[in-house]
């Protein structure tokens, strides 16, 4: 099978924050890349101050005021989107990229009724009117499974249950025909049951549409159901990127060991793996690697030096001077390397 | 058998709702409508359920923040409705609560050690000294180091706060906890941190809980029992291990099925229960569960299943098994 | 391996230099003119009896009445803003009469303040028929017009500073209660307030412990701009002839005792005491929004 560039690559990247006036910086996000492949879903999991949400804002051109992309680009179809304009963006945001946020109630105007909502995008992108536009917005919302398109569309967001909001939401997502989603933890606030609907869901949509997903997400449940490539970060960074199977069967990060280590699994009652102290400060980050500090296999190395990306040969990369040397790294690429 | 902590027997909460055109018409909501469980001494009972469920409402009323519509509430044995004075306070003592929001939990402008003191000042005639002692004993059971103790709550991280709240639901001889969602709104690294603390500190004091959760996993692994809610009445309730083993009723098979896989290779369940949780308003009629139910036979739209012991220890409430 | 390792960042900020010096650094973030303003009207009316050069109640000897300020023809550095109508020295009066102001201002606002905060968590927190009836009440208040009123009772109760303090309050106490007991509708609902209920606190260990120290941020605010009100409720009292009686001096009295000089031409009667209540008042509500806007972000934070 030939190999296609990517939809969206991502190199480098790097967004910093600039409170009290320049006088503080924060690195929200630290030289972090990736790519996404067609038909693929990347799952980019960490906690709170992680940066996840902050690469999906950078990749949109979305930041606040006090957030800046210093570097790296983010390549789609051909074009680095961190050159553009937010004119030029606004006409590939909601249409050839679509954001699916946590919160539907946030998302959705309370104000306008269902219909008006999906069919913005197919009006203001593609120029639907009349009939056409109609029957779009009833496809899209049977395509999400939203019961009786024709009535449920004249209703307003406050009459509708949580999933279903969050449907619509994906519905007004796919309404432009992206070729790529990023969905920001999407079903936090959504019932057990319910999550797994949704989740069901979004995997047809892909499978029909072949719409490219990053996925972003604190639960590696999720991560095991739905992604393909998993890309683990903390502190800003990406420390662990690799094919799903190989992350969970494999990790080689001590971060990503812990984590799942630390979830509790259905049936056993085994004492869960802790970790000490809690996700850091983008503010006030430790030296050498970020990590070091909750660490349980620390080298001295590791308190001044800032590891690099090592390759490994089952396709991961893991961001830890402990994968440095071992017999499965192949070319070793550091920070100054490209 | 040891007495149970906590006994609940046919448990009722029914909130009045006006509607119609000028607030004429009157229904309830039935919150909780006829639950049977116990909580033995340290012993953890998991309450399980999505929203509407019944299981804020449940705990509402064993801290007495509502009062039943029909059913009662015992605690080691004795009748806590209509409980007054020093009664009242001795059962304040002993049953505590931790919420799920870490970060309005602890009052912002009291130092950690006062939060902390706060229960042993209302119930005890401690002098100052004691009670700073106790406090400084009990941040050390959750595992803070004593001289966080004057600090405020605002400099502590929410994995942190979630054990000094801990803490201060142990500072008197408490014999049951309520934990309401208390890891949900942890970060991830830091719930397992939590919930071996509660695990350990059940083994070290015999202190029970009743920790309400949605989800499974986690459930499961700290509690002995765990009973299943929907729409206001336990559905099943089995050990931790037998229900894992072998969950039988239809909604416990489908919280199941959704639960997350723990591994990518892991099978994954034939295709989840469709639609949502009916509004309490409108209960479905005989079987609240047979709308959504993939087994649903003739019986279950006309007749509400009773629960009856089931394989393994338990019950269940389902036609399915008689 | 669960243990959190010990918080080397510790009680710093506890220690009583620890306060101290954290009171001096946000003193030296608040704006200056207001802090300059204000705190100059403090000392001054504070040393009033060190710094004044003449009794502002007994005409100045060897001073013409009606002399002007020292820079015009006529007026002289030893009466360097000049004298009234009875010979009286304008400077010693209005440092004399600072103090008037400032006590007058900040008690005022103590007791509407006091009376306010109480009422409104009252109401708040008790809720039911409690609620209600001070709601009422409030309103009913505040339907009658505010100096009116004050009017009223100062001729009922006689001129004294203490009246004069106490009817002030009495008038302005309704906007804390409204405010104060928004604050505590929501706080009663927080989840630190019912923990304290169900571990068993009394009604008043949670207004005490619980309720009142998360209501004083506002309270504060609210008090730094009432100050100015307030203080210019009692100018216009005195102005009326029923504020602080003669002979101590007010500046609001200076006003009502120049007034017919005003079109005459002897501006430095009116000219100067009016000067000071718009300083003070400006100084007060600067400062207290600058403290609006430090302590309200903090507010959410918590």
């Amino acid at each position: 099978m030939a190999r296609r560039d990517p939809v969206l690559q991502v190199a480098d990247l790097q967004t910093h924050f600039f409170t009290f006036g320049g006088a503080r910086v924060v690195k929200a996000v630290d030289r972090v890349s990736f790519a996404l492949n067609e038909g693929e879903t990347l799952g980019l999991v960490g906690e709170s101050g992680s940066g996840k949400t902050t690469t999906c804002l950078s990749i949109v051109g979305l930041l606040p005021r006090a957030g800046r992309i210093v570097g790296g680009s983010v390549v789609f179809e051909g074009e680095d989107l961190t050159r553009k304009s937010q004119r030029e963006l606004r006409r590939i945001r909601g249409r050839r990229i679509a954001v699916i946020l946590q919160d539907p109630m946030a998302s959705l105007n309370p104000l306008f009724t269902i219909f008006r909502q999906v069919a913005e995008p197919a009006f203001f992108h593609q120029h639907l009117r009349g009939r056409s536009l109609r029957e779009r917005v009833q496809h899209l919302l049977r395509a999400v499974r939203i019961p009786s398109p024709e009535w449920r569309m004249r209703e307003y967001p406050h009459q509708m249950s949580g999933g279903m909001r969050q449907r619509i939401v994906g519905a007004i997502a796919l309404a432009g025909g992206p070729r790529v989603v990023i969905a920001d933890e999407p079903t936090t606030n959504l019932d057990v049951t319910i999550q797994a609907q949704y989740l069901d869901l979004l995997k047809d949509i892909q499978r029909e549409t072949g719409v490219a997903l990053i996925f972003v997400t604190h639960n590696l449940g999720i991560v095991a159901k739905m992604c393909d490539r998993v890309a683990v970060m903390y502190g800003g960074k990406i420390i662990e990127q690799a094919p799903v199977r190989e992350l969970f069967n494999n990790p080689r990060h001590p971060y990503t060991r812990a984590l799942l280590g630390s979830v509790p699994k259905l049936g056993s009652k085994e004492p869960l793996y802790s970790i000490a102290g809690q996700p850091p400060n983008l503010a006030n980050l430790p030296s050498g690697c970020s990590f070091h500090p909750r660490c349980p296999v620390m080298l001295p190395r590791c308190e001044t030096e800032e590891p690099g990306d090592f390759h490994l040969c089952d396709g991961s990369v893991a961001r830890c001077w402990l994968v440095e040397g071992t017999h499965e790294a192949g070319a070793h690429r550091g920070r100054t390397g490209s | 058998m040891a007495e149970p902590v906590l006994e609940v027997r046919g448990l009722k909460k029914h909130f009045p709702v006006r509607h119609g055109l000028l607030g004429r018409g009157k229904t309830w909501v039935r919150a909780v409508d006829g639950v049977d469980f116990a909580i033995q001494p340290g012993e953890t009972l998991g309450l399980i359920g999505e929203s509407g469920c019944g299981k804020t409402t449940t705990s509402k009323l064993i801290l007495l923040q509502e009062t039943p519509t029909a059913g009662s509430i015992a605690f080691e044995g004795r009748d806590i409705s209509g409980l007054r004075g020093s009664e009242l306070m001795a059962y304040r003592r002993a049953v505590q609560v931790v919420f799920q929001d870490p970060f309005s939990s602890l009052s912002p402008r009291m130092r950690v050690e006062d939060i902390i003191a706060e229960p042993l000042e209302i119930h005890t005639d401690l002098s100052r000294g004691a009670i700073r002692e106790r406090v400084e004993a009990v941040l050390e059971l959750v595992g803070l180091p004593p001289d966080v103790a004057p600090l405020f709550p605002h400099e502590f991280s929410g994995g942190q706060r979630q054990r000094i709240a801990i803490a201060r639901a142990l500072a008197t001889d408490t014999r049951l906890i309520v934990l309401d969602e208390p890891v949900s709104a942890l970060d991830v690294s830091v719930r397992a941190q939590i919930i071996n603390q509660l695990e350990q500190l059940q083994r070290t004091l015999g202190v029970s809980y009743l920790f309400i959760g949605h989800d499974l996993a986690t459930v499961a692994h700290i509690s002995h029992r765990i009973a299943v809610m929907y729409l206001g009445k336990i559905v099943e309730s089995a050990e931790s291990d037998a229900l894992c083993a072998r969950p039988m009723h239809p909604y416990t098979r489908a919280l199941f099925a959704a639960a997350l896989p723990s591994h990518p290779d892991d099978p994954q369940p034939e295709r989840t229960i469709a639609g949502e949780v009916p509004s309490a308003l409108s209960l479905p009629s005989g079987c609240r569960f047979h709308p959504r139910c993939p087994a649903a036979m003739p019986v279950c739209s006309e007749v509400e299943p009773t629960l009856q012991p089931r394989d393994g220890g338990g019950v269940v409430a389902c036609h399915l098994y008689g | 391996m669960a243990t959190i390792p010990a918080d080397t960042r510790l009680a710093s900020r506890r220690t009583e230099t620890g306060r101290l010096r954290a009171v001096v650094e946000a003193a030296r973030q608040a704006p200056r003119a207001a802090v300059v303003i204000l705190g100059g009207l403090i000392l001054v009316a504070g040393l009033a009896d060190l710094i004044a050069p003449y009794d502002p109640t007994l005409p100045v000897k060897g001073a013409e009445i009606f002399a002007p300020p020292f820079w015009m023809e006529g007026g002289s550095l030893a009466t360097p803003l000049g004298t009234d109508f009875q010979g009286r020295d304008i400077l010693s009066r209005l440092i004399y009469g600072a103090r008037v102001s400032l006590l007058v201002g900040l008690m005022g606002t103590l007791v509407a303040g006091g009376i306010g905060t109480a009422l409104g968590i009252l109401s708040g927190y008790v809720g039911g028929w409690v609620d209600q009836i001070i709601m009422r009440v409030t309103d009913a208040w505040l339907a009658l017009p505010a100096i009116v009123f004050a009017i009223f009772l100062a001729a009922m109760l006689g001129p004294s500073m203490w009246n004069i303090i106490a009817i002030l309050g009495l008038v302005y106490w309704t906007r804390y209660a409204r405010v104060i007991r928004g604050e505590v509708l929501s706080l009663r609902e927080r989840d630190f307030v019912k923990l304290a209920e169900i571990a068993g606190a009394s009604k008043l260990r949670v207004i005490k412990k619980h309720i009142l120290p998360n209501v004083m941020n506002t309270a504060t605010v609210l008090a730094s701009l009432t100050v100015g009100v307030v203080i210019i409720a009692e100018a216009s009292l005195s102005f009326l002839g029923v504020g602080v009686p003669p002979p101590q001096p007010a500046w609001g009295l200076m006003l009502s005792e120049a007034r017919a000089t005003l079109m005459a031409g002897q501006w430095w009667l009116t000219v100067f005491p009016g000067a000071c209540i718009m300083l003070i008042v400006l100084a007060t509500q600067l400062f207290g929004d600058w403290l609006r806007v430090r302590l309200d972000p903090q507010l959410r934070n918590l």
